[in-house]
């Protein structure tokens, strides 16, 4: 089999962060061929080089044996690429015709469409593929499904020889998903190159050929399907990070803080992002929450905070000492004791403008103790700072000036960390993602921290995606998958199989894939 | 962003204003050269028709006192990432208010009670008026860009309906005038000041009025959580803060200060409300605070050249046509938001 596009050397960088380094891959002709990695791992980026829109800091690549250098996603459809996003590309009032038309019209100036051409052309390409939809229907009547079919026929029409697909399951349903694989089958024996990119194990293993796992901007492996298991793509993919050191002394749980009662959250679609959640968390114990990025993380935090997206339902009952959470708004709930680090802590957890001393008291801007007057006393901002700054080691020159956005990300999450624990009377920590995007000496001061908080008697619902940080922290662990928890591991296994860290994590690894 | 980074920002941030004025002057120079006159001849008359002159200055006081408050019309709004461009409407709702209020009242009314309540009514009328664009976005999520603009034609066409039908002094186009002791005095009554002029004490409410913006904004509870809705909306939703509270409360704010400029007009000058009376001064407004970039004390600043401007423009009409004014005004602006464009264009990588 010959090969259809081969990377030498590619390496991104953005800035000082290194998205790719050094890949040299070669995807052959005629295969399904998975690219497979966490969020973060490097898989956009690369693909993104592949389409055309990043140019690689270094490196080539070659397309049927003849090397290119794409400057747009223009050149990379000329050379017979195309890609289907994760958003599609669609114009929702046109119909699928049209829409597959779009910026190829075969016309001249004044002349009609002709229609009946551009339909043939469309049967032509449909056939046999199980891509077969009306070309006349508008795109806003179709599902989701379809709309995805009507991208492969518009890159088909446009003689892609090599489709990329950018997380094409993650808004489909599984007899939709089936579907799909059909079409990926059947466009594969029909001689095309398909790159799947994913996280989901499962459907690696069910459709792709070959599959490539990458880790931290690196290609870890590249295999045939057949000859691996779900286990081991799941261990190279999670892989070993830094070492995560922190001395986690046995809890000693009190009553039940947070209870989470068959929690369900259906979004205005009418996807189903979370079914049946059901899980407590004691004080002074930290419930780890490991999955895999999409399975209902960021619908469970934002229903815990009282921020569902307009139009979603949630079901279910969740109480905080007895008393109802859902329905409140977070101001409420922080009054009732809650803190909260968001996953996106840019986006949400500081206001990027501000100094790092009115970010310190951001969503604390309530708290008497830092009023005088109609505004703030300048005094017990001052010494909230000095405290906390010195506290957890932030690393910033004038407090009262600096605004958190020239901090690094360790220190600005270092901000938020002292902040949201340092509360008066916390009684429940909800923690997203809390090293996200942080350096190895800020993880540890994080970490470190996060356990005081234990000890202190606070219930903490710790949500990562590094398995490492919850197998270090966690006093128990639920697995979450698709939306619920599909396996808990309590206190004593939790303990128990920290020991064999390598074990652990490849056990976990089979619940969350 | 680095320490130095933000230095060069905080300069970037006079220059530009700067430069776009002066770059209007030169250029409406060349306007005024081809119109076959010498600039400089042309620049010097309008000095001494306004600041050169006790009458002069007075009038450059009054209007800068409506175009003060106008200004924060638009720039208490602008925190919050939203463009009044109502404050033209406002101005009229307020002016129709304090005129109405002040004539209906009992002739025997003292100041005391008279005056204030004349300008709540002014407030009040302009507070409501921007209130209605704040509830669309809240709750429908109009731009308010569009409400306010619709809403100046809507108030345009309720008090003249109202002036016409009901309240205007048969065959003339003016309200009664409001009752004696409801008027402001003028700087020449009370202190014997820039004489015969219209200038008034509600100057002195301007100046108070950006003072209060002032450390609203910056220095009080109310106003952090207001520019943080205005900087990261979602980040403010996450700690606790209610954007649409904050949306609904800084238009009313704006469209108060709005109303309150009316005041100005209605107790201090005319003593009764015209059709047309405003005359466009809430869309200079807009002008005020983009040259001062929303920012209460510099808005002083910009209200005073822009007040210099217009009646200096009037006062050269005999010579050139008060229409290069106007160019003066519409280039300045066009200067700011192309200079302020292509420094941050600069800045993103």
């Amino acid at each position: 089999m010959s090969i259809a596009v081969q990377l030498n050397g590619i390496s991104k960088k953005f800035g000082t962060f290194t998205a790719n380094s050094n890949i040299s891959l070669s995807i052959l002709e005629h295969t399904i061929h998975a690219l497979v990695g966490e969020n973060g791992a490097g898989k956009s980026t690369l693909t993104k080089i592949i389409y055309g829109m990043f140019s690689p800091t270094s490196g080539d690549i070659s397309v049927h044996g003849k090397t290119v250098h794409f400057s747009s996603p223009r050149d990379a459809i000329d050379a017979g690429i195309g890609m289907v996003h994760q958003h599609f590309m669609l114009v929702p009032s046109l119909t699928v015709a049209e829409n597959i038309m779009l910026g190829n019209e075969q016309t001249g100036l004044f002349r009609r469409l002709d229609m009946r051409k551009i339909n043939e052309t469309i049967r032509m390409h449909a056939g046999n593929t199980g891509l077969d939809i009306n070309p006349d229907v508008p795109v806003d009547n179709l599902s989701v499904g379809e709309e995805q079919r009507v991208e492969v026929l518009k890159l088909l029409c446009h003689d892609a020889s090599i489709l990329i697909f950018d997380e094409p399951t993650a808004v489909l349903t599984p007899a939709e998903t089936d579907r799909l694989f059909d079409i990926l089958r059947s466009l594969r024996d029909k001689g095309k190159t398909i790159i799947l990119i994913t996280h989901k194990l499962d459907e690696v293993l069910a459709v792709a050929d070959v599959v490539s796992v990458m880790r931290k901007g690196e290609i870890v492996g590249t295999m045939e399907t057949a000859t691996v298991t779900k286990t081991e793509l799941a261990n190279m993919m999670v892989g070993r990070n830094v070492l995560l050191r922190v001395t986690n002394p046995p809890a000693t749980p009190g009553k039940t803080v947070l209870d989470v009662r068959s929690l369900g959250c259906r979004t205005q679609k009418g996807e189903t992002r979370l079914r049946d959640l059901t899980f407590s968390i004691r004080a002074g114990e930290i419930y780890g929450i490991a999955g895999v990025e999409g399975n209902g993380q960021s619908e469970l935090l934002q229903a815990l905070w009282g921020l569902c997206p307009a139009g979603s339902v949630l079901s279910g009952e969740v109480t905080l000492d007895g008393k109802s959470l859902l329905g409140k708004k977070p101001a409420e709930i922080a009054f009732m004791g809650v803190s909260h680090i968001p996953e996106n802590r840019l986006r949400h957890a500081v206001i990027l403008d501000y100094p790092v001393s009115g970010n310190l008291i951001f969503g604390r801007h309530r708290e008497s103790s830092f009023h005088k007057g109609i505004g703030f006393s300048k005094e017990a901002m001052e010494n909230n700072s000095r405290k906390l700054i010195s506290e957890y080691d932030i690393r910033c020159t004038d407090p009262s000036v600096q605004s958190i956005g020239a901090l690094s990300g360790g220190n600005q999450q270092k901000v938020v960390l002292a902040r949201e624990l340092n509360r008066p009377e916390i009684s429940l920590l909800i923690l997203a993602q809390p090293t996200r995007g942080v350096d190895i000496g800020a993880i540890e001061i994080i970490h470190h921290k996060i356990i005081e908080a234990r000890m202190k008697g606070i219930a903490i619902l710790l949500v990562s995606s590094e398995l490492e940080e919850i197998i270090a922290l966690s006093t128990r662990i639920g697995c979450l998958y698709n939306g619920s928890i599909r396996h808990e591991f309590d206190q004593e296994a939790t303990s128990l199989k920290r020991k064999e860290e390598d074990d652990f994590r490849r056990e976990i690894g089979l619940y969350i894939t | 962003m680095t320490t130095d980074q933000n230095m060069i920002h905080k300069s970037g941030k006079l220059l530009i204003p700067l430069l776009s004025v002066v770059s209007a002057l030169l250029l409406s120079s060349v306007v005024i050269f081809m119109t076959g006159r010498n600039p400089a001849d042309i620049f010097l008359k309008m000095f001494r028709a306004t600041l050169g002159s006790e009458y002069g200055t007075g009038q450059v006081v009054f209007r800068m006192t409506t175009l003060v408050l106008a200004a924060l019309a638009i720039a208490v709004p602008f925190q919050l990432k939203l463009f009044n461009i109502g404050a033209e409407g406002q101005l009229q709702m307020g002016a129709f208010a304090a005129a109405v209020t002040g004539a209906l009242l009992p002739a025997s009314t003292p100041s005391a009670a008279s005056i204030p309540l004349c300008i709540i009514a002014a407030m009040a009328a302009g507070a409501c008026w921007a209130m209605l664009a704040g509830g669309l976005k809240v709750r429908f999520g109009v731009n308010e860009v569009i409400a306010t603009i619709m809403l100046n034609f809507i108030a345009q066409g309720i008090t003249g309906y109202l002036l016409t039908y009901h309240f205007a002094v048969p065959s003339t186009e003016h309200t009664l005038p409001v009752i004696y002791s409801a008027s402001i005095p003028t700087f020449s009554t009370a202190f014997g000041l820039l004489k015969n002029s219209p200038a008034n004490i509600s100057f002195f409410i301007s100046i108070g009025a950006a003072l209060l913006f002032y450390i609203m904004l910056f220095n009080s509870r109310y106003g952090y959580e207001m520019r943080a809705v205005g900087l990261q909306p979602e980040a403010s939703n996450y700690g606790g803060i209610n954007n649409g509270l904050h949306i609904l409360f800084g238009m009313a704010i704006g469209g108060a200060s709005a109303g309150l400029g009316a005041v100005n007009m209605v107790l201090g000058y005319k003593h009764y409300y015209e059709s047309g009376m405003t005359g466009g001064i809430g869309f200079t407004g807009i002008a005020v605070a983009l040259l001062a970039g929303a920012h209460p004390l510099w808005i002083l600043l910009s209200a005073f050249f822009f007040a210099v401007l217009e009646y200096g423009g009037l006062a050269v009409n005999a010579y050139i046509p008060k229409d290069i004014f106007m160019i003066i005004q519409a280039l300045t602006i066009i200067l700011i938001i192309s200079f302020s464009a292509t420094g941050k264009s600069r800045n993103t990588p």
